[in-house]
């Protein structure tokens, strides 16, 4: 299973990985590149990843969804490369009998990328600078900071 | 039982870390019984631009994260991870 494109998302393709008739629910999370006030002018993020780790971490994170929700299904994707502001960086679809388990499956699903699936963002901004960025969303520290 | 001799270790290096460094990718020896914190430690010691580093980074051996106790052999890829920020 590829859980990694260089390509936009196709929230169909996702969708057609998780329908099913016993489904009555399906929740998507789209995650998009941000450039509101606090970013300060963010054309696009550049993602990296640990490729080969990303493929079979979310191959465990998804078996450790399974085996809160077993009847769900579940659908991910993480884009990588430069991707502009307002295109979507990762989509999560969760089909399930009911919304309930839809909904935190797909929260669940979210939650862990964040937690556990090696993948680095740097923004690129209108000014020609850039950043990476650190799990809070705000920069990282200088490297001449690492040791503070 | 405990392995002992040498491990040549292949050391995988990140976003940030990467720069840091000036590279993605070196290998260095550690003695064993050997730790991921050995490996960070001597990577330290052989490669200048490496004290650039945290002392104690996110690590993973051979695809899994593990603990700088965890302990490495022979051939294993550890890689060495800035804070994870994707989605």
């Amino acid at each position: 299973m590829a859980y990694l494109t260089r390509s936009p998302i196709s929230l169909d393709t996702l969708l057609g990985e998780v329908s099913a008739p016993e489904h009555g629910g399906t929740c998507v999370f789209l995650g998009t590149v941000r450039n509101g006030p606090d970013e300060q002018g963010v054309t696009a993020i550049e993602y990296s990843a640990y490729e080969e780790m990303v493929e079979v971490e979310f191959g465990r994170l998804l078996d450790d969804a399974g085996g809160r929700w077993p009847e769900a299904r579940i659908a991910v994707r993480h884009r990588l490369g430069v991707i502009p502001s307002g295109e979507a960086s990762i989509a999560i679809a969760a089909a399930a009998p009911h919304r309930a388990q839809a909904f935190e499956a797909c929260r669940f699903v979210i939650e862990e990328v964040k937690r556990r699936i090696p993948v680095w963002k740097k923004e690129l901004r209108v000014d020609g600078t850039a950043t990476w960025v650190d799990p809070s969303g705000r920069p990282t520290a200088r490297p001449s900071d690492l040791h503070a | 039982m405990t392995a002992t001799g040498t491990a040549r270790v292949r050391v995988r290096l990140f976003a940030r870390y990467a720069e840091l460094v000036g590279r993605a990718e070196t290998a260095v020896s550690v003695t064993l019984p050997a730790t991921v914190g050995d490996v960070v430690r001597r990577l330290r010691d052989e490669v200048p631009a490496a004290r650039a580093l945290p002392e104690r980074p996110l690590a993973a051996v051979n695809l899994r994260q593990v603990k700088l106790d965890a302990r490495v052999q022979d051939g294993d890829e550890v890689a060495l991870l800035p804070p994870i920020a994707g989605g």
